[in-house]
């Protein structure tokens, strides 16, 4: 399933967020979405999962979900939105139980998505006994218990030490290796957008319009830590941001 | 070669001409701490004195009877079985009335947390019951709903009640906004958000607002026996302040101490038991 968005503009109370944004998300692949702070890049994600509506423009999924999914367009948070209440565990199970699955279809689903995230022996700890890392894994094992169709993950590591993002960010290579799926990937950091990125869409600052759109052919597979070519892109990237960063530090915030 | 020799008595002197001290330290304190013991020697002490003041005539027997005597009314009362009688009655007071207000009081907040127009509607009304001394509303109870337990139970009821909105809408407020928005992007149905997210999100809110509203309907359950009441607490209460009998209308006041320990450990309870995620 493709998913496209379509002339999207939003405004804040009359102020300009987001201008006119048009973009496909091809099936398996995540596109990365960088820009300074209050570009409007989780706005454009909140958007693009039906959590917002915009002021004009549409977002539409082009093609069927595949087969099992229970939620086409799912989220991954950056403060990772478990509830404190619920074991690990049931904090999948909750995402789960109101799908017509038998009791044991959902046990099962629950243990795989663990096995998956290297989660299975903490299934009954409750978050506050977890680390940010896990916490985030907890998140991520979530939204593969509904097998989407598009992940939407709004800086998903930027509330993590820099070591549990290297982590993470090898598990989440890991897992799209070995199910590619189609994502959109919202961060403020260029070598996470490099590392994980098919294409990487750079917004301007307020109000966000899409100033490049850059293409990395590399497989993921094949981007290591310290790769030249990556590097010179991310250069590239910097550049294209450094002054709109500038500027946008410069802002006022207004409201 | 002279040079170093000078460069190096210079360091001496000066390691030995600076004088070393330790930093200072100033962090620490703003956290309570739990401390055992404490509360109890600090009633121990306090009523130590009352019976050291009594009995050496420091305070007279006529404005403050020795802690002894308060005790030995309580044994009285307890030998005679009237305490059971008084204690059944109020208990029950209490608990009626306190279950309908707190009960409604919780519902029609988790309503206005919920809906809009219900706040729109509610709040108001609610700010404007929310100051009336409940106590003054006895009598008009009294006409409404007669002599005996209705009125007591309505008098309870409606002082837990406004407390109880107040927090319970706070509380309904104050849900992570964030795990809403969670369960939405997950499709989950109104009904589930409300059930799994929002409720258990404001019980800690809630059960806090409890503790008030059950402060104030022990309150209530004393000035609602002062009228037309033969037993509980507050008749007792009344009629030893009547017939000034001082150490019999402490040992009422001792009673209605205890309740409130009581109800306060109860809530302290029901919150380890559900809010174990904590």
């Amino acid at each position: 399933m493709d998913l496209r968005l379509e002339g999207i503009s939003h405004r804040y109370d009359g102020n300009a967020v987001l201008e006119d944004i048009s973009l496909d998300i091809p099936e398996g692949q995540i596109v990365s979405i960088i820009g300074p702070s209050g570009c409007g890049k989780s706005t454009l994600l909140r958007i693009a999962g039906g959590l917002e509506r915009p002021t004009t423009g549409r977002v539409s999924m082009l093609g069927d979900p595949p087969p099992g999914c229970l939620n086409p367009l799912t989220y991954i948070f950056q403060h990772f939105a478990l509830l404190p209440w619920r074991s690990v565990a049931g904090n999948i199970s909750l995402v789960l139980e109101d799908h017509a699955l038998g009791t044991a279809e959902r046990r099962e689903i629950i243990a795989d998505v663990l096995a998956r995230t290297r989660l299975a022996d903490f299934a009954d700890a409750l978050p506050r006994q977890l680390s940010g890392g896990m916490k985030q894994r907890v998140a991520i094992a979530r939204a593969l218990a509904v097998s989407p169709a598009v992940m939407l993950m709004d800086e998903p590591l930027s509330a993590l030490d820099s070591q549990t993002r290297e982590l993470l960010m090898d598990d989440l290579i890991a897992l799209w290796l070995r199910a590619p799926f189609t994502g959109i990937y919202v961060t403020h950091n260029l070598a996470e957008a490099v590392r994980l990125g098919h294409r990487i869409v750079v917004l301007s600052r307020r109000p966000g319009r899409i100033r490049e759109i850059v293409e990395i052919d590399r497989p993921l597979h094949e981007r290591g830590i310290a790769d030249a070519d990556l590097e010179e892109k991310q250069r590239h990237l910097w550049t294209l941001m450094r002054d709109e960063a500038r500027a946008a530090d410069m802002e006022l915030q207004d409201g | 070669m002279a040079d170093r020799t000078a460069g190096k008595t210079g360091e001496e002197r000066g390691a030995k001409g600076r004088h070393y001290r330790e930093v200072p330290f100033r962090g620490g304190g703003f956290a309570p701490r739990h401390i055992p013991y404490v509360g109890v020697a600090v009633f121990v002490v306090l009523i130590a004195l009352l019976e050291a003041g009594a009995r050496s005539g420091v305070i007279s027997n006529l404005t403050m009877p020795p802690p002894s005597a308060v005790f030995v009314a309580l044994v009285e009362l307890a030998q005679s079985g009237l305490l059971w009688k008084h204690l059944q009655v109020s208990l029950t007071r209490l608990a009626v009335g306190a279950a309908m207000g707190a009960g409604a009081g919780i519902a029609i907040g988790i309503l206005i947390g919920l809906f809009s127009y219900i706040r729109a509607g509610l709040l108001p009304l609610v700010a404007a019951l929310f100051p009336i001394p409940k106590i003054a509303l006895l009598p008009l109870f009294v006409i409404w709903f007669g002599i005996h337990e209705w009125s007591k139970f309505a008098l309870i009821a409606f002082g837990t009640f406004t407390p109880t909105v107040v927090a319970t809408f706070g509380a309904v407020d104050n849900v992570d906004r964030s795990l809403i928005r969670m369960g939405q992007s997950f499709g989950l149905p109104w009904l589930s958000i409300v059930r799994k997210i929002v409720l258990p999100g404001a019980l800690p809110g809630i059960l806090s607002g409890l503790r008030v509203s059950l402060a104030i309907a022990i309150i209530l359950l004393v000035a609602a026996e002062m009228l037309g009441a033969e037993y509980g607490i507050g008749a007792y209460i009344l009629e030893a302040g009547s017939l000034y009998d001082l150490e019999r209308l402490f040992a009422g006041v001792t009673i209605l101490s205890l309740m409130g320990l009581g109800v306060s450990w109860l809530i302290g309870r029901i919150e380890a038991m559900l809010l174990k995620w904590r």
